[in-house]
């Protein structure tokens, strides 16, 4: 029993990170229409800007690191939409996405060039100011601990944003019908930038715990946790904000289990057969939304 | 108030809209009509900045308005509910009015109950998801979304398609007393017979083009028109 609620513990955990990611792939699915798969890679920038900004001096507390890594991830979201993908809005989804691809592999040879290609090791102070907690024999330690209380209370704010805000109606407004929604006034660019600031966020915030639960990170950080996270999307429902958590967390638990019961060996390949047959029973996604021709 | 000059419209190679002026003045309601596929909603869709016109321009109240972005124009009083009505389906009724007034920072609720006044049948359902309403609730919703913005000009593209005889009856009832209350009226329709009733004055397109224009009794009586449009 001890060693199923440790699974299930370390699962929720892992998930709560591919939750976070998916958030990103699935707001800027549901809003610009198109699949990131740079999105992956703002993860390995957000980490490598946490241990850059560490390195600078020995009294840095991780916080002011983890803030430095949240903007400068925003503001690289926000470059990438303007620079590469709002050139092609009108051309067809295919270029975009070789585009995002083409991004991807600039940021993480961009890594390779200024980081180089050793791993380097990824340690924050906080990580140890907050003491493990004993739930039986069950340990919980700091950075279980932080990450699965910083996701709910991210998610909790994320809905309330999207429901409750003008901005947040708006992004809504535009992920239905960009056209009605900019004939309501509602800057179509504006909101993709939003969407994408977001995004990069999560992502950043993401990198801190994906960094504190492997410890190590290098160039290409980000592709696994950005393949597994963008599966949790689909798996969800892409395009569904409740679907991406819930993917994510489902995998992220699906994943352990695999790992604790099964094979360490086969976690990735089961992780992916459950996506299969849940694309073959429901191929929207557990909570994606039919889409309804118009009449 | 609107004054289109010489607008030509494309489509990659395909030249949409060819040459086409009109006007409209304040107060009027002013109909285009023509077969499918004339350019009807091309039209509309260029003066409300979704389409670009290679040449030609568009002011609204004596300001150039053909390179404004979509979303800046409502702002300056001009609303457009598109053709297929383009509700936002998932959200509510009373959300989507919300987003209606979208451009606005006053209070608008007095301006919410006034809509429901007009169409009861959306108070009814204010919290129903509007995907869930018949054609006719959302011509309404999708009117009353656009009157939240308290338009100069509502431009109605086909709001009497796909309805039963007696909701069209009622779609064009509440344009006649949008009219009678003040708001200037570009109607592009179909059913000529309905729209030349109403209308003071009216454009026919033919192929992109304008091949007649006249008040609305005028073309209503013209035998050209008869023939093609009013089955006889």
């Amino acid at each position: 029993m001890t060693e199923f609620i440790q699974t299930l513990v370390s699962g929720l955990s892992l998930g709560s990170i591919y939750a976070l990611i998916a958030l990103g792939y699935t707001m800027v699915y549901g809003i610009a229409k198109m699949l990131n798969f740079a999105h992956g890679d703002i993860i390995m920038v957000g980490a490598y800007s946490v241990i850059s900004t560490v390195a600078l001096s020995t009294n840095i507390p991780g916080i002011v690191a983890v803030v430095v890594s949240i903007v400068v991830c925003a503001v690289l979201g926000v470059t990438i939409e303007f620079l590469a993908y709002r050139p092609l809005r009108k051309a067809p989804s295919l270029s975009v996405l070789i585009t995002a691809i083409g991004v991807s592999y600039l940021l993480q040879n961009l890594a390779l060039l200024i980081f180089g290609s050793q791993q380097k090791s990824f340690h924050l102070d906080f990580f140890d100011a907050i003491k493990p907690i004993y739930i039986g024999d069950v340990l919980i330690n700091g950075i279980t601990l932080i990450t699965l209380v910083v996701t709910i209370l991210i998610m909790i704010a994320l809905t309330i944003f999207i429901n409750g805000t003008r901005m947040g109606k708006a992004m809504r407004a535009v992920s239905e019908d960009k056209e009605a929604a900019e004939l309501m006034g509602i800057s179509v660019n504006k909101t993709i930038t939003v969407t994408f600031a977001i995004g990069s966020i999560l992502a950043a915030v993401a990198s801190v715990f994906y960094g504190g639960a492997y410890k190590y990170i290098k160039p290409t950080t980000g592709s696994m946790p950005g393949i597994k996270a963008f599966t949790a999307a689909v798996f969800g429902g892409i395009g569904s904000i409740p679907g991406a958590m819930l993917g994510g967390v489902l995998l992220g638990v699906i994943e352990q289990f695999a790992k604790a019961y099964i094979s360490t060996l086969w976690s990735d390949a089961i992780v992916f057969l459950v996506l299969v047959i849940v694309l073959v029973v429901k191929p929207t996604g557990l909570l994606g939304k039919k889409i309804s021709e118009k009449v | 108030m609107l004054k289109v000059d010489h607008i030509n419209v494309y489509y990659g190679k395909i030249h949409a809209i060819k040459d086409v002026s009109f006007e409209v003045n304040d107060g009027e309601i002013v109909a285009l009509i023509g077969a499918n596929g004339a350019g009807k909603s091309t039209i509309l869709k260029t003066v409300s900045g979704l389409l670009r016109a290679r040449t030609g321009s568009i002011s609204f109240h004596d300001e150039t308005i053909s390179h404004t972005e979509a979303h800046k124009l409502l702002a300056k009083g001009l609303a457009h509910v598109p053709e297929g009505r383009r509700i936002f389906l998932q959200m509510t009724v009373l959300e989507n009015l919300e987003m209606g007034a979208y451009i606005r920072k006053d209070n608008f609720k007095s301006d919410i109950a006034d809509i429901f006044r007009r169409f009861p049948r959306l108070e009814e359902r204010k919290n129903q998801i509007a995907g869930t309403l018949s054609g006719g609730e959302q011509q309404m919703l999708a009117i009353g979304r656009a009157l939240m913005s308290k338009p100069k000009l509502l431009m109605l593209d086909e709001p009497s398609m796909g309805l039963a005889p007696i909701l069209v009856d009622q779609i064009f009832g509440i344009i006649k007393e949008l009219h009678t209350a003040g708001t200037t009226i570009l109607l592009v329709e179909q059913n000529a017979e309905k729209a030349l009733a109403i209308a003071d004055r009216a454009y026919v397109l033919e192929s992109g083009r304008i091949a007649l224009s006249g008040t609305g009794e005028e073309l209503a009586a013209s035998d050209k028109i008869k023939k093609a449009y009013l089955g006889g």
